[in-house]
Parts: C-alpha cells; sequence; structure tokens
C-alpha cells in the first residue's frame, strides 16, 4: 500500500506495475490514514471483534429461539435433552468469539505486519453483522465491498440469502415466487453497491487499469512469492502448457462447493457461512494468516460440536505445530540456506490438509448432531442393541 | 621480436593528416538543469570535409597496384608484401581505373555499370544517392574547387557558438600544416601526369566514402595499457530516401539492416569485463558488461516494437552474439538518459529502445563478424593487430558498433551515413611482463603493424605520453613519432605521439612498425588521479527475501558541482519499492529534479527508474532503493540458477566540468576523442560512465519434483474434495445389522456342508 501511495505521489498510475495490487479504495483510504497506519489496523481489528460479537449475540438469540420453537412443536427426539444448548453456555460464546479474534496469534501477526487483510475481514464481519440483524440492503453493501476488495467472498452471497429468506419466513422453495422475489431484490441490490464501488474507483483513478490489476492478479496467479496457500509452488512448479487448465481448475474449488453447500445446509446458513468462509481461506490464491484467523474466530460458537468431533486432538497439534514451523523453515530456505524450499511448501501443504480436515470435521460433527436431535441421541438396533451411525 | 628500429621523426608528413580529423560529425549532447538534457544540435556542422585528400594523394599513389586484389569486402584476398610495391609515374591513372573498378564490383546491387572514366565521375556520384536533393548533389562540387587548387588554406570555419572544440582545428592549421600540405601537395601534382583530374578525382572519393582508422595507446594509471581501435566509415548516401544501391566501404549487411528497417541510429557494444573508472581513469568510451543495444529509429517507423524485435534478431545473426534475447522483459525506453548523437530532428523518445543483456559472454565469435565489417578486413591496417588469442587475454574487452547520420558537409544539407567500430582492449601487461611496465605492440598483440588499410584516408596510432603530475617525462617511445600533438581530453591535458601510417617515411626504414614504452625509473604509483565522476553499485542485504541495491556516485571535482542523469533498468523479477528511495549526499537529502519512474510488469517490462540529481562538489552520494524477490516458476530460471540473475549496470551521463580551464587552449582536432560525445562548451565535458553489472539469487524452487508437487498438491486437493463430497452427498443412517462379508458366508456354507452350527 505505502508503494502504491509512492507511486500516486509521483504520479505514476499505480496499476501500471505489478508491485501493487490493492483496489483504488483502499489506496484512497490510506491516502489520508497513512500516519496513523498503525492505529488503523488496530481500530480495524477491534471493529472487527465488535462486529462479530455483536452478529453473534444476534445469533445466538435466534438460535435459541429456533430451539425453543422447535422444541415447543416436539421436532427434537426425546432424549437430546443433552445436546440441546443452554442460554448458560451461550451467554460467553460472543465474548469468546471476539476474544477469539483479537488474541489469536494470527490477528496479532496481521495486525503487525499491517497486511490489508485485516480490512477485508471487518468488511466481512460487518456483512456478517448485517446479515444477521436482518438489514438486506447493508448486507449487500457490505458483501459489495467485500467482493470488490477480493472477489471470493462473492460465494458468501447464497449463505446471506438463505438467512435472510429464513428471517422473512419465506419458505425456500424453486416454486415460490415470493422466494424469486426475495432473490432478485437482493442480487439487484447486491449488483447495484457494487456498480457503484466500481464506478467510484474508476472516477478516483480514471481508468479501469485496476481490473486487470487487481482481479487478474487474484485469479491468473502470477505472483509465486511463497505463502501459506497451496499455490505458490504447485504454480512454481507448473508446466507452462497446463497451467491454465490447472489455474481453472483450482480457481473453481473456491466456488464450486456453494451450491452442494447450500443444498445441504439450507436449514443452518450461519454455519454454512463459517464453511464458506474457511473454504475460501483455505483455497484463495494469495491466503494469510489473518484470513484463517477470521474463520477460526467462529470455532467457539459451534463449541456444542465438540463431543462429535473426531479427531480434534490431532488436527489442532497439527495447526500449532506447523505455525510454529512456518518460521522456522523459512528462515531455513530463505536465511540460513541450509533447506531448500521442499521443506517450507511441505509445511504449507500438511497446515492446509491440516484446515481442511478441521473444517470437515466440524460439518460433520453439525450434520451428525442434527442427526441425532431428530432421531434421538441413544440409537438402537431393531435387536435393541446399541447403533452405530454411519454415512451413506 | 618484431624489427624494431629507430627512425627519425617525420614531422612534415604527420601534420597534414591531422587535419583530416577534425572532419568530426557534432552531435552534441547538452545537459539542460531541467532534466530532459541532452539534446543533439541537428545544425552543427558535423561534417567540415575538410582536405583528406591532400594527404591522400601523396599516399595513394605511392602503392597503386596493392589496391587493386581488394575489391570484394567482405572478403579481402591476400595482401601482397607492402614495399616495393609499383610506384609508377602514372599511379593516379592506376588509382583511377581502380577507382572506377572497385565501384563497379562494390555496387552489388547492379546499378549499371560505372564508368572509370573521369567525366562520369559526376554522374556515379549522383546515382550513389539518387534521392537527395538537387542542393546536395550540386554543393559539393562547386565550392569546393578553390580549396582543391590551393591546398594550402585553411577552410573558411563557419561561425557558431562554442567554437573551442573544431573551431580551432582550422587556425591552427595555418601556422603549421600549412606549407608542409602545401609541398606534399605540390609534390604531388608534379608526381603525377594530371595534376589537376588527381584532386578532383579524390575529391569525388571522399564524398564517396572514407575510411579512417586510429589505434589509441595509453597506459593506464595503474601499469595496464589500454589499446583503443577506432575505424570509421563514411557513407554518402541517403539510406531513407529509398533505393541505395551503391555499397562500398560501408558494410552492406549493416546499411540494409538500417535502410529496411528505419534505424536512424544504432549502437551496439559486446563487453567482457569492466572498465574500473576509479583506477583507470573516464574511458575513451565505456560500455557496460555484456551486450548493450541502443537504436533510435526513424520517425516514419510505426510499429517500434515490431522493428526492434527484427532488429536484435538480425543483428543477432549477423555479431553471433545473443541479441534474440532482447524481449520487452529487458527493453526499456529511456527518456532522459539516451539522446541520438548523430542529426536528429526530433527527440521523440518514444523511437528509442535500449537494452542491456549483462549475462552476454563476448568471444572471438563475436569478433570475427565484427572484423568482417571492416573494409580492410584483419588483413591490413590496424586490424592486423585483432587477433582474438590475445585480445581476448586481457582484463577489458569491449567492440562496439555505431552508425549514425552526419552532415554531409559544413552547410549540413545532405546526410551522410557514419558507421564506427571501436574496439577497445586493457592489457595487463604488468603481472604478464614480470612487473615491468614497458610495453611494445608485439607484446600486446604478438603482431606489429606493416601498412595501412589501403582503402584508408588516415591511419594512425597515438600513443599517450602524457607527463604525470608536471614532472619531467618517464616514459620513452620508440620508434620516434612522426609527430607529437597534445590536446584536452575529457578535462586532463594529455600529449600524444603520433605515428601516420600513410606516411611512406615510417616504413622507409624497417617493414614494420612495433611501437615500443618503456619507462625510465619505475614509477611511484601511490597516487592514482581520481576521475572526477565516478560510481560504484553494490547490493546489500541478507538472506533470499529482500535486498537494497546501493550506488555511490562521486564527484571528486574540487569546487563545481554539477548533474548527473542516473538509469537504472531491473528486471522485472527485483520488486523495487520506489518508496524506499533515498538519495543522500554529505548526511542531507538530496532532491532529484527529475525522476521517472516506470514500474515493472511481471514477465512483460522491467523496472525503469531516471533521475536528474545534483551532485555538489567533493561529495559522495549515495543511492539506495529496496527491493523483495520473486519466486519464479521453474522453467523460468536459466540453467544454473544458483549462479544468481544479473542486473544490468546502471548509466551515469553527465557533463562533468572540466578541471583545467578549457577556453584559452585550442583544442587541436584530437584523435579519437572528440568522438561521439564532444563537449558542449569549453568549460565542460559529456561523460557516460556505467556502474558494475549486479548478481542477485534469487529463491529456487526444487528442480527435480515438478511431477512429486503436482501430486502432492492435488492429493490435498482432492481430500478436501473427497470429504466434502462425502458429507454433502451422504446422509447419516444407522448401522444395519451385518451379514458378514464374503468369507464368513463362505464360511458358513462350508460349515453347513460339514453339519457344525454355522458362525
Amino acid at each position: 500500500v505505502v508503494e502504491g501511495l509512492a507511486l500516486l505521489d509521483l504520479g505514476v498510475s499505480p496499476y501500471s506495475g505489478a508491485v501493487f495490487h490493492e483496489t483504488p479504495l483502499i489506496i484512497y483510504l490510506f491516502h489520508f490514514l497513512t500516519e496513523y497506519a498503525e492505529l488503523v489496523f488496530m481500530i480495524t481489528d477491534v471493529l472487527t471483534a465488535v462486529a462479530l460479537y455483536l452478529a453473534i449475540q444476534d445469533f445466538n438469540k435466534v438460535v435459541f429461539k429456533k430451539q425453543k420453537l422447535l422444541i415447543e412443536l416436539d421436532k427434537y427426539a426425546p432424549d437430546v435433552a443433552e445436546l440441546i444448548q443452554t442460554p448458560m453456555e451461550m451467554h460467553y460464546i460472543p465474548l469468546k468469539v471476539a476474544l477469539f479474534y483479537l488474541l489469536n496469534p494470527y490477528t496479532v501477526l496481521s495486525c503487525v505486519a499491517k497486511s490489508t487483510c485485516a480490512i477485508n475481514n471487518t468488511v466481512i464481519a460487518f456483512f456478517i453483522l448485517a446479515t444477521i440483524k436482518g438489514s438486506a440492503f447493508l448486507s449487500a453493501v457490505f458483501l459489495a465491498l467485500a467482493t470488490y476488495q477480493s472477489l471470493y467472498p462473492l460465494t458468501l452471497f447464497a449463505p446471506a440469502l438463505l438467512y435472510l429468506l429464513q428471517r422473512q419466513f419465506i419458505p425456500i422453495k424453486p416454486k415460490s415466487k415470493s422466494f424469486w422475489l426475495y432473490t432478485m431484490q437482493y442480487a439487484a441490490l447486491y449488483l447495484c453497491s457494487l456498480l457503484v464501488i466500481i464506478c467510484l474507483s474508476f472516477f478516483l483513478l480514471n481508468s479501469w487499469d485496476f481490473i486487470p490489476s487487481v482481479y487478474g492478479f487474484i485469479l491468473s496467479v502470477p505472483d509465486l512469492t511463497p505463502n501459506i496457500g497451496l499455490f505458490w509452488y504447485f504454480f512454481a512448479e507448473m508446466f507452462e502448457h497446463f497451467s491454465l487448465f490447472f489455474v481453472c481448475v483450482f480457481q473453481i474449488n473456491v466456488f464450486f462447493y456453494t451450491v452442494p453447500l447450500a443444498i445441504k445446509l439450507k436449514e443452518h446458513p450461519v454455519f454454512f457461512m463459517f464453511i464458506q468462509i474457511a473454504i475460501i481461506s483455505i483455497f484463495k490464491s494469495y491466503p494469510t494468516v489473518g484470513d484463517v484467523a477470521l474463520y477460526m474466530a467462529f470455532l467457539p460458537v459451534w463449541s456444542h460440536l465438540y463431543r462429535f468431533l473426531r479427531n480434534i486432538f490431532i488436527l489442532s497439534c497439527v495447526l500449532i505445530v506447523c505455525s510454529l514451523l512456518f518460521p522456522v523453515l523459512w528462515h531455513l530456505w530463505i536465511y540460513a540456506g541450509s533447506a531448500n524450499s521442499n521443506f517450507y511448501y511441505a509445511i504449507t501443504l500438511t497446515f492446509n490438509v491440516g484446515q481442511i480436515l478441521l473444517v470437515s470435521d466440524y460439518f460433520y460433527a453439525f450434520l451428525r448432531r442434527e442427526y441425532y436431535l431428530t432421531h434421538g441421541l441413544h440409537l438402537t438396533r431393531p435387536d435393541g442393541t446399541e447403533a452405530m451411525l454411519v454415512l451413506k | 621480436m618484431a624489427v624494431q628500429r629507430r627512425r627519425e621523426p617525420h614531422g612534415a608528413v604527420g601534420q597534414c593528416p591531422a587535419v583530416a580529423a577534425a572532419c568530426l560529425p557534432l552531435g552534441r549532447p547538452r545537459l539542460s538543469a531541467g532534466g530532459s538534457s541532452v539534446l543533439p544540435d541537428g545544425s552543427e556542422p558535423g561534417d567540415r570535409r575538410c582536405p583528406p585528400e591532400r594527404k591522400r594523394r601523396g599516399v595513394r599513389e605511392s602503392r597503386p597496384r596493392r589496391e587493386e586484389p581488394r575489391r570484394g569486402r567482405h572478403s579481402p584476398r591476400g595482401i601482397p608484401t607492402r614495399g616495393k610495391a609499383v610506384r609508377g609515374t602514372n599511379g593516379a591513372q592506376a588509382a583511377r581505373e581502380l577507382r572506377g573498378g572497385s565501384a563497379r564490383n562494390g555496387r552489388r546491387s547492379g546499378a549499371g555499370a560505372a564508368a572509370a572514366g573521369a567525366g562520369t565521375a559526376g554522374s556515379r556520384r549522383h546515382r550513389g544517392a539518387p534521392g537527395s536533393g538537387a542542393a546536395a548533389r550540386s554543393r559539393p562540387a562547386a565550392p569546393r574547387s578553390p580549396e582543391e587548387a590551393a591546398p594550402g588554406p585553411p577552410l573558411p570555419s563557419p561561425p557558431r557558438a562554442g567554437a573551442s572544440e573544431a573551431g580551432p582545428g582550422p587556425r591552427l592549421r595555418v601556422s603549421t600544416a600549412t606549407p608542409e600540405a602545401a609541398a606534399i601537395g605540390r609534390e604531388a601534382g608534379s608526381g603525377r601526369a594530371l595534376g589537376a583530374a588527381g584532386p578532383a578525382r579524390a575529391r569525388r572519393d571522399a564524398l564517396q566514402d572514407a575510411l579512417r582508422e586510429e589505434l589509441l595507446l595509453s597506459p593506464l594509471p595503474d601499469g595496464d595499457v589500454a589499446a583503443t581501435f577506432q575505424f570509421r566509415t563514411r557513407w554518402d548516401a541517403d539510406l531513407q530516401r529509398g533505393a541505395v544501391s551503391h555499397y562500398r566501404l560501408f558494410p552492406k549487411a549493416l546499411g540494409r539492416l538500417a535502410a529496411a528497417l528505419g534505424v536512424r541510429e544504432l549502437h551496439l557494444a559486446l563487453t567482457q569485463g569492466f572498465w574500473r573508472t576509479r583506477a583507470w581513469g573516464q574511458p575513451p568510451l565505456q560500455a557496460p558488461a555484456g551486450a548493450e543495444l541502443w537504436v533510435w529509429f526513424q520517425p516514419t517507423v510505426t510499429d517500434v516494437d515490431k522493428a526492434w524485435k527484427e532488429l536484435s534478431n538480425i543483428l543477432s545473426g549477423i555479431f553471433c552474439a545473443s541479441l534474440n534475447f532482447i524481449d520487452s522483459t529487458n527493453t526499456v525506453t529511456p527518456t532522459a538518459s539516451f539522446k541520438p548523437l548523430g542529426l536528429a530532428n526530433g527527440t521523440d523518445h518514444r523511437l528509442l529502445r535500449y537494452a542491456v543483456l549483462p549475462r552476454e559472454v563476448v568471444c572471438t565469435e563475436n569478433l570475427t563478424p565484427w572484423k568482417k565489417l571492416l573494409p580492410c578486413g584483419s588483413k591490413a591496417g590496424l586490424a592486423v593487430l585483432l587477433k582474438a588469442e590475445r585480445l581476448f587475454h586481457s582484463s577489458y574487452h569491449s567492440q562496439a558498433v555505431h552508425i549514425r547520420p552526419i552532415c554531409r558537409d559544413a552547410s549540413c544539407l545532405a546526410v551522410s551515413w557514419e558507421l564506427r567500430q571501436t574496439l577497445t582492449v586493457v592489457f595487463d601487461t604488468f603481472s604478464s611482463g614480470q612487473g615491468k611496465k614497458d610495453w611494445s605492440l608485439f607484446k600486446m598483440f604478438s603482431r606489429t603493424l606493416t601498412d595501412a588499410c589501403p582503402l584508408a584516408l588516415q591511419s594512425k596510432v597515438y600513443v599517450d605520453i602524457s607527463p604525470k603530475n608536471k614532472e619531467k617525462e618517464l616514459l620513452e617511445v620508440t620508434p620516434a613519432p612522426t609527430s607529437v600533438h597534445e590536446a584536452i581530453v575529457q578535462g586532463d591535458k594529455r600529449t600524444y605521439a603520433v605515428y601516420d601510417l600513410l606516411s611512406p617515411s615510417l616504413f622507409n626504414t624497417s617493414r614494420s612498425l612495433n611501437v615500443q614504452l618503456k619507462w625510465k625509473r619505475p614509477q611511484d604509483s601511490s597516487e592514482l588521479p581520481t576521475p572526477v565522476l565516478h560510481a560504484q553499485r553494490y547490493v546489500s542485504g541478507y538472506g533470499l527475501q529482500a535486498g537494497e541495491i546501493s550506488t555511490l556516485i562521486y564527484n571528486t571535482h574540487p569546487y563545481r558541482a554539477f548533474p548527473v542523469l542516473l538509469l537504472e533498468t531491473v528486471p522485472w523479477y527485483l520488486r523495487l519499492y520506489v518508496h524506499t528511495l533515498t538519495i543522500i549526499t554529505k548526511g542531507k537529502e538530496n532532491k532529484p529534479s527529475y525522476i521517472h519512474y516506470q514500474p515493472a510488469q511481471d514477465r512483460r517490462r522491467p523496472h525503469l527508474l531516471e533521475m536528474l540529481i545534483q551532485l555538489p562538489a567533493s561529495s559522495v552520494t549515495k543511492i539506495t532503493i529496496q527491493f523483495e524477490r520473486a519466486l519464479l516458476k521453474w522453467t523460468e530460471y536459466t540453467p544454473d540458477p544458483n549462479h544468481g540473475f544479473y542486473v544490468s549496470s546502471s548509466v551515469l551521463s553527465a557533463l562533468v566540468p572540466s578541471v583545467i580551464a578549457m577556453k584559452d587552449v585550442d583544442m587541436e582536432q584530437s584523435p579519437l576523442f572528440t568522438s561521439l560525445f564532444p563537449s558542449s562548451d569549453g568549460s565542460s565535458y559529456f561523460v557516460r560512465l556505467y556502474t558494475e553489472p549486479l548478481l542477485v539469487n534469487l529463491p529456487t524452487p526444487d528442480f527435480s519434483m515438478p511431477y512429486n508437487v503436482i501430486c502432492l498438491t492435488c492429493t490435498v486437493v482432492a481430500v478436501c474434495y473427497g470429504s466434502f463430497y462425502n458429507l454433502l452427498t451422504r446422509t447419516f443412517h444407522v448401522e444395519e445389522p451385518n451379514r458378514g462379508g464374503l468369507a464368513k458366508r463362505l464360511a458358513n456354507v462350508i460349515r453347513r456342508f460339514r453339519g457344525v452350527p454355522p458362525l
């Protein structure tokens, strides 16, 4: 960002080079704030935490209401009392979420590094807040902002729409008219605000240079500087003539889980949102630790799933060890010269496997809890023995 | 050992050719403080065609026969041994026939047979430059004749500003050169049957083409010896106006290239080693390590990039160099640093392309095609010294080709083309000569000079015998030079011993010329004179992630400040952060008055940074900029990635104020050095310096495991896909009672057979 500002001061378009890939709004924001950069990043982090706190507080109320309703309607199996979340448990969850975000070493790191990822996180957090509060307009605006910032939050459109539909008690049926009407409304809001933002940046810079420089950069992965993602080494080692194919294959990963997840989790849009944010942070082309911090902040919300997680201990060990090994192997490769790139690559690979398994474990646990809630905790076979639950 | 014989000084002949060298084009760079500096002054009388003819007349006739076998420019045939060539009185006749003949042969595109008769001479000229204006055609003949008829009087020096660099030339000639020249003229005239036809023919020849060869030998302060060859071919043809059909001395390959691609100026240098400015002083013409190519295209060229690509590929073929690796990732368009050196109407920098290949290794295969461009090849003249095994056994080797348009005459109504081939070598005689600083031509080149190139108008050897520290001369040159002349070169007073190879007396006593230099007493090399402007550059930083490029520019001038244009070209894989650019002089920040920065684009364009920095007197300016190293794709690495990547030299262009006042001293036309960059006025001179190329290591991936990486990463993606697919498509079910696997059922069947209860 500083480089972009310097270029702007020199009268050179910041997008004419390959160093600067932030959006025009960011550059103008920092044009005024560059003196207080540390403060700005701290404030954005705090804002994110507050937004998450308020969002989860609201979400808890919604969950509680829904639970109560379902219990009253006798939708739950009789013996699931211990699975039901009590207000006692839920009371501290918003605080835990906020603290999880603020005290996460990843957040601290990205704040110290002054990564603009913190701003993306804030925008996404506000988007979540607006969605959970039920404000379609604000939600669309923040979603547009987030999309404008890094393109991938586009996929959050689906969970936000589902949540808002649920809030309006509109049945999610392809045949119902009101469903389509609301969808169109929301989509129009979203697209309009996106258009406005992009036009605004056009008028700020008077050129469309930023489109290829920001989004082309995200999509075509020209910069192979090592990060914690999967892309850099893969494309550094890729054969030239396959590289377009594999760019498509890798980019599609972010987007193509959205529709099946939307179908599977249409009753639970917030969980869907969590999964989607996690997938974005795993499969985005230039992931940073800030992205990881955002979805990890949601983990306390799903603390009731803890008893169904299969290998949380191993996975947390993997993630912690990998986080510790990142700087070590980086140092060995880049500075000490006693290791080569494969060491660092191996650790990114392990870290990503850890993340993937963590997310899918939470997903599994969530589905399993849902099953138990409807079918009772103590399943018995027809012959009366304890039954095993399997996926089929 | 070569034949070395002492000879009488022969000043009489030496004076006149010195006059001829004044015929220099003067594109004149000028640095304006505003930043958009060096302006060429097209109106400058580039080429005063002063009378080399006079001198040549005397010499030509002495060996007319030797010219006969050499017609084909590219493949000169064997040269008859020098010496008792026919010195007939009808030499002029022979020479005329020769001219006609060689013209006929040389005209390869077949523009009709040229008649050798005197009457056709004019029309031949016309055909040579068919498109040029009528004025250009008629001009040269008429006003010349009075001068020719009376070969003494100096040329009328056209009135112009800043006359000091070339203006005094003619004036000086009046006093010294005239009597001798007149004598030669008389001699020549009497020696010939047709005294009147001689000058006319000679003039015609001069109008056509001209070759001048020069060798400058200068002992460097630290004991090394620099030898600079320069071959200038002038071609009076208007390339750009269409059909050019006449190639005599000018190499056809380059001429056609320039005509076809609309090249206005071409500068190509291939260099091995680095000129150590601090120890060796200001070079006559420095070039960056590796290959450097910069070209100005004609304004008529529409697609400059395409022409540039084509040009670099063709040049790559001509010079057997890897110039075809010049592409958009190492080509830049500087806005201020490089200005046309020849005639130019405009300086629209979009017509300029500049590229350096710092990795290029220069060797024999580049030298041979370079030598082939010489009219005499390497068979005669100074080029016999160009023996590859010696030239590349040196500390510095730089060969260059410069093509530029120059004024045909003082009035500058027509354009001539100049091809200037230079070759600079620095020999480490100190270490190879058992600690002695003495040298001779034979020691350095393992050859001696036997004759001049017969096609040359001028062929001279200059030896720098400038006294150091105002003391007595410490060195002794043998054989005695034909003349001695003094000049101020790059702000320094120099004395040159001149050997004119065209003067017959030089080879009277010995058959070959072996210039030797002996130091009378061991020189105390305690203090080396530091040049006014020098620079050094280095990469600092640790690790493979970030780094810093630092450039130190020294201004050792005691009291004058002057501006310097710095041009940095950095490849895209070093991500420069221009906000980290700091320029510090004497502990204070120094704001550049002009800055042009063009950031790189990945795999398409390098960084270009141009700055105009004011250097205070006796100061060191430190310029630092930080960068980050990129990880490349594995196919983008060179075969030896851990060797590092070169960053080409940065270019410093400056008008350096001279320590010695140059205004009062007549600047007699000096050999090479009123060369491409003449000074704009007496008080300063133009210097272009190149810093060291840098070697930067980049982080490398493991080249041995693309398959492994592809497999492993895809596995991770597949793990994600698999687990999500599993969870998305399946639902939970209570496990159904298992009826057992195949083995169990098989066992039960067998058990039933046996009558045993099943499992």
